[in-house]
């Protein structure tokens, strides 16, 4: 059984590399597969796939709207398009493109978003999106991925090149520990990190290793946590989640987003109808982002591990 | 298909009467610039267009067609239709409820033609840029025609998909601008002056032919003609094609405001006396079910 104790951590590598790896592999296996950037071929980790299939990468130059458009019509002659930009840039600045060519007509486009979030780091609130999941997910049809390290993020996104459907993958910038490589990965299904039955963390992305450090922190005080990684924040693995809440009957949230619209506001709509549940939040809370390192600002914007161990134990006091 | 120029011209006359009645049942869409187009359309399905029957999504080896300019679906629905895309009585539907023949038209009910929604403006030149790049990379020598208002021009990212389409060299794409110097608050040149927008096309990187007479059968077919002599050139092509907003009917032509207003019983009327039924009217049926 998969546990805190003996997950296996394997350094330390950013998810955009991971995605790296995801979209070259994902081309040898499928001739379909395409990729188009906006003036980020670097920053997304595309060159190897640009290098192996030069005819097969589409330089799209700063011009995010069109680079939309151009993948859903790629996608009706029967490609499997992967745009690659930074999260602000992919969701946002074409929310209406996408809407519009891609959600509402149902094309087979991979939305891949890089430097998602705080840890985007010194480049500030311009390019720190917070409120991408949210957009995202209120798409009717699109399935919205967040991996949470690089090797869950190469399996991603070779999952999503056979999965039919538009789909938002958000991964990011920062080094991050490496530590499901051990672990099956399947789209929309979460991964039970840790079993416990005094609350439940539940993460997506960076945040996940930040749930698996406070649930040691916490065991070291005798609470015990199921660790829950939603990777697939759409379709969401209900049952998965209905299960350990109605083990541990209280709940931890915890994502590098807003607290309006992402995880949280998924997870508190899922219990309100179906296990209403006491449950905090560990979200940017209704502000923007800064310049600075990314552990500094996920520090100051209440998104450390200690954060989630001190929202742990207020909702275990809210606990009936 | 090929259609001699007088059975193009009939069925533009029915087309526009199709356009009129649509409008008028459901008291709401777009005439001015369905009519405007309507030569253009029948040119193009009627003449140009290398399509098979059923309709099939991805249409490999064939011509796509993509309209950007959403809000015209009046002329396009009649187009499709009596091309054989479906129905000639579905058009009984438009814009009611449950219908496959929504306000703007949409890949979302299924209907048969559309491969991606538009009414959203910008959106469809960089959609069918795409198609076209696909298509090259896959060795299908379809063509790739899109359609396109004036007054959209003002949204920017035709130009960027203009701009991305010289520097792909995309040469398998006609694309046709309605030009008809009107858009809903008034003339292009009051709202948003397009200047000297053969130029701008011209400076992009495009092969630019103007269509002086776009309400001219003749001129129309022997327009694109023209334009597909220039594919496989290492250059976009665009047609410039002047229109006349709410051509076919005296009382809306030239003029923006026939853009989205619907005839009432007595201008429906003088719009339908003016406009001869050469195929048969569809039946108006306001109980038509898909399929019944």
């Amino acid at each position: 059984m998969i546990s805190i104790h003996n997950l296996v951590v394997n350094g330390k590598k950013a998810t955009r590399d991971g995605f790296g790896v995801g979209l070259l592999e994902a081309g040898r296996i499928n001739t379909n597969v395409l990729a188009l950037t906006a003036d980020l071929l670097g920053s997304l980790k595309m060159d190897d796939f640009k290098k192996e299939f030069p005819e097969r990468f589409f330089q799209m130059g700063i011009a995010e709207a069109n680079m939309m458009g151009v993948a859903a019509g790629m996608a009706i002659a029967g490609k499997i398009p992967f745009t690659g930009t930074f999260a602000n840039f992919s969701t946002g600045r074409v929310y209406d493109q996408i809407r519009q060519s891609i959600a509402y007509s149902h094309k087979n486009v991979k939305i891949c978003a890089s430097h998602a979030g705080l840890t985007l780091g010194e480049d500030g609130a311009t390019h720190q999106i917070l409120e991408d999941i949210g957009m995202m997910r209120m798409l009717p049809g699109m399935t919205v991925v967040v991996p949470c390290d690089a090797h869950q993020t190469k399996m991603a996104t070779m999952a999503i090149a056979e999965h039919y459907g538009p789909v938002y993958l958000r991964f990011g910038r920062p080094a991050w520990p490496v530590f499901t490589e051990n672990i099956a990965f399947e789209l929309g299904k979460a991964q039970v990190l840790n079993e416990g039955s005094d609350v439940t963390l539940i993460g997506t992305g960076h945040l996940v290793w930040h749930c698996i450090e406070a649930a040691k922190t916490l065991a070291n005080q005798g609470i015990t946590c199921d660790v829950i990684n939603i990777h697939t924040i759409k379709p969401l693995d209900q049952t998965t989640i209905l299960d350990s809440v109605s083990k541990t009957r209280c709940v931890v949230t915890a994502e590098e987003h807003q607290i309006y619209g992402g995880l949280g506001d998924l997870v508190a709509g899922l219990l309100a109808r179906q296990l209403p549940t006491p449950q905090e939040y560990v979200a940017v809370n209704d502000s923007f982002g800064e310049s600075g390192k990314p552990d500094e600002l996920l520090a100051k914007y209440g998104l450390g591990a200690q954060d989630i161990v001190q929202a742990a134990l207020k909702a275990l006091t809210r606990k009936k | 298909m090929k259609k001699d120029i007088q059975a193009l011209k009939s069925m533009a006359s029915q087309v526009r009467r199709d356009i009129v009645r649509m409008v008028y049942y459901c008291q709401s869409g777009h005439p001015g610039g369905s009519l405007g187009c309507t030569d253009f359309f029948v040119a193009i399905y009627g003449e140009h267009l290398n399509y098979t029957l059923p309709f099939d999504m991805e249409g490999k080896g064939e011509d796509h067609f993509y309209l950007s300019n959403g809000h015209i679906s009046p002329v396009w629905y009649s187009v499709l239709a009596r091309s054989g895309f479906f129905p000639i009585e579905e058009l009984t539907t438009f814009r009611k409820l449950n219908t496959r023949l929504q306000g703007h038209p949409t890949t979302h009910e299924g209907l048969p033609g559309v491969r991606v929604a538009s009414g959203s403006l910008g959106q469809g030149l960089s959609v069918a840029i795409g198609v076209a790049l696909a298509k090259r990379l896959n060795g299908d020598s379809g063509i790739v025609y899109a359609l396109t208002g004036d007054g959209e021009l003002d949204e920017g990212q035709n130009w960027e998909a203009i701009m991305s389409a010289a520097h792909h060299k995309i040469d398998n794409l006609i694309v046709t601008v309605d030009w008809n110097g009107q858009q809903i608050d008034g003339p292009t040149e009051k709202v948003m002056n397009l200047g000297d927008l053969p130029g701008k096309w011209a400076a992009f990187g495009w092969e630019v032919l103007i269509l002086e007479e776009g309400n001219d059968m003749e001129k129309v077919v022997a327009g694109i003609a023209l334009a597909k002599s220039k594919l496989h050139q290492g250059k976009p092509i665009v047609i410039l094609m002047k229109t006349g907003m709410g051509h076919g009917v005296d009382f809306m032509m030239n003029s923006h405001k026939w853009h989205g207003v619907a005839p009432n019983e007595e201008q429906c009327k003088a719009a339908l006396d003016q406009l001869e039924e050469t195929l048969g009217d569809y039946p108006f049926n306001a109980h038509y079910k898909i399929n019944q």
